[in-house]
């Protein structure tokens, strides 16, 4: 197996040991970026350079014996809505094109802390909206498996530049999805820990009360080292849970005795692709075989997760987007030429005497926050902003952002009393595998409906992980889905490390 | 329910974008379809139920009353796209 194909943990064993340096690996890497990221542009920011810097610093205190960080030289990939200090973060959109934060991610922080290399910022959704990375004002990301097929979204660049060896970890972000589906449409594993167990500070915001950073890796074991280096309370978010955080790596291989697992009824009707059906039953019998039991349960309310996910969500994003004015950071529009069409418009309207328009006319400042959005977003970004503008707006507060707050509370009630009566919910992590690029990118509410198995976790704020569970005919990869209660990740990674050891799903590779 | 153009436009203002009418007419549709699908909330028995604004429902969670370092002014400005040396600078609010 070659260096880029092996699983973090293994490469981290033998730098460890000396047996490879740091420079070695990313150097490894980077010869795979020079090949492949033309095709699966995975990257909207790369820094070759700085990462060789680093990882000959980390060499050489680990050649001193030098204490030494977690990540001990392990290359790292960051999604680009984690803000990096100095270093350019877009969130894939215009707005912030030229945007060099001043401070690091509470994330980014304890990445360097650990002795990690940032090898790059990686492509996403415009500010996360999206599930298949085509709403980056920048390119689009292709699928490693199938270049003319999406990688999911909004982590597309996250988990495309892991399956296509061009990283050994990544970091994304799940406010409805985001890590789980790419990590699922790119045959990798991704955990998107219950919230709070990860700082947001430095996380550009999208809707606070759902948005979670997590890791992508290619075992549980990656996921579980990233993990454990990145939770944890951070005075800086308030929402941060002060618990201690478990050694998730040191507890993985511990097989769980007498594991009960649920299999929701509502996510095996109508809409489910029969391939992963199939594969996501076989999986659920793997895990029998191992010693656990299964139960069919019922969650009456998660039909109703896409239609409560699109009202909190874009409430929230309408809210935290007003950040985006042309005046404290990022794009403005032309202030000259604005003011011109302003003055000409006013001029037109007073000789034509139209005294209602005329009132109604926008003020500078006004027309300056205006412009500036209708350039610097795009169109997915403009649709949610109007959505959630609209649903909070006076008259319909009640009948839509209050409303989808009780159901929201009837999802979690659902979760609370199914974890009554099992350890971990299991099913799909998607209805259907990667699909065509362009394919919904003209019906927004079809790329919704995509969203449907996994946005319930997050209106509860509950932890979940995809893994690799088998291929469709054609060759694309399947993900089996797990949830779990709150701050369950350490049994959650221990479930999934269980399958990974009785399995060979996730130690494939595309061939690019 | 449908949305008609003139709502659209009504929001746009609130939301601070400026739509042109090709957009104004594509929203109008999406909108329409996207509030359509949402509303079938309206069947959920919500009666009793208290709303669930976040996943940690926590409350006032504070922090001593003590100094700490903070950006500097010339960082907090760094990415303005137009200042000068202490604000932010917007174009005139007041007449002249």
């Amino acid at each position: 197996m070659s260096l880029t194909d092996r699983p973090a943990t293994d490469l981290l064993r033998d730098l460890s040991a000396r047996k490879i340096s740091s420079v070695e690996l990313v150097k490894a890497y980077a010869e795979r970026i020079r090949r492949f990221d033309g095709q699966i542009k995975a990257f909207l920011h790369l820094d070759i350079d700085a990462a060789l810097a680093k990882a000959r610093e980390i060499d050489a205190r680990r050649a001193a014996g030098q204490p030494m960080g977690k990540l001990g030289g392990l290359p790292v990939a960051i999604k680009d809505v984690l803000c990096t200090q100095g270093i350019r973060t877009t969130c894939a959109s215009k707005i912030l094109e030229n945007f060099v934060p001043p401070y690091d991610a509470t994330v980014v922080r304890k990445l360097k802390e650990a002795d990690a290399v940032i090898i790059g910022k990686t492509n996403m959704d415009e500010f996360a909206m999206g599930g298949s990375t085509e709403n980056s004002a920048y390119f689009k990301t292709t699928n490693p498996w199938d270049t003319s097929r999406v990688p999911g979204g909004s982590s597309g660049g996250a988990a495309a530049c892991l399956a296509a060896g061009m990283a050994p970890l990544s970091i994304g972000t799940d406010t409805g999805g985001s890590i789980r589906q790419p990590a699922a449409f790119c045959g990798v594993t991704g955990l998107k820990p219950t919230y709070g167990r990860v700082s947001r500070y430095g996380l550009v915001a999208f809707a606070s009360s759902l948005d979670q950073i997590g890791p992508l890796g290619h075992t549980a074991e990656d996921c579980a080292l990233l993990l454990e280096t990145i939770a944890g309370h951070d005075p800086r978010d308030s929402t941060s849970a002060d618990l201690p955080v478990p050694q998730y790596t040191a507890s993985l291989s511990q097989p769980l005795q007498g594991l009960k697992l649920g299999l929701v009824r509502e996510h095996f009707g109508p809409g489910l692709d029969s391939e992963i059906e199939a594969a996501v039953r076989e999986a659920v019998k793997d895990y029998q075989s191992l010693g656990a039991t299964v139960k069919e349960l019922s969650m009456p309310h998660s039909k109703y997760g896409i239609a409560t996910y699109y009202i909190i969500a874009p409430s929230e994003a309408s809210s935290n987007l007003a950040r985006y004015d042309g005046v404290h950071y990022g794009y403005r529009t032309d202030e000259k030429a604005m003011l011109d069409e302003l003055a000409a418009k006013q001029k037109q309207l007073e000789s034509a005497q139209d005294a209602k328009k005329l009132a109604q006319l926008d003020t500078p400042l006004i027309r300056l926050y205006r412009k500036t959005r209708a350039e610097g977003f795009g169109p997915e970004v403009k649709r949610r902003i109007m959505l959630g503008t609209y649903t909070l707006s006076a008259g319909y507060y009640d009948a839509y952002y209050l409303k989808a707050l009780k159901v929201r509370r009837l999802i979690r009630q659902d979760y609370d009393k199914a974890f009554e009566e099992v350890d971990f919910v299991v099913g799909p992590t998607t209805p259907s595998p990667a699909f065509k690029l362009g394919e919904k990118t003209d019906d927004p509410l079809a790329m919704y409906l995509e969203d449907l198995y996994t946005v319930t976790l997050n209106l509860a704020g509950l932890g979940g992980i995809s893994v690799p569970c088998g291929f469709t005919k054609s060759g694309l990869p399947i993900g089996l889905q797990l949830q779990c209660r709150p701050f369950d990740e350490e049994r959650l990674l221990q479930a999934a490390a269980m399958y990974q050891r009785a399995t060979d799903w996730h130690t494939k590779r595309p061939s690019l | 329910m449908s949305l008609t153009r003139a709502d659209v436009e009504k929001v746009s203002l609130l939301g601070r974008l400026l739509l042109s009418d090709a957009e104004l007419d594509t929203m109008t549709t999406q909108l329409t379809r996207v509030v359509g699908y949402v509303e079938q909330l309206g069947e959920v028995n919500t009666d009793g139920i208290e709303p669930m604004a976040h996943a940690v429902e926590m409350h006032n969670v504070f922090r001593d009353d003590a100094l700490a370092a903070s950006l500097t002014r010339d960082a907090a400005l760094a990415n303005a796209p137009k200042r000068d040396s202490e604000c932010y600078r917007v174009p005139a609010v007041l007449g002249e």
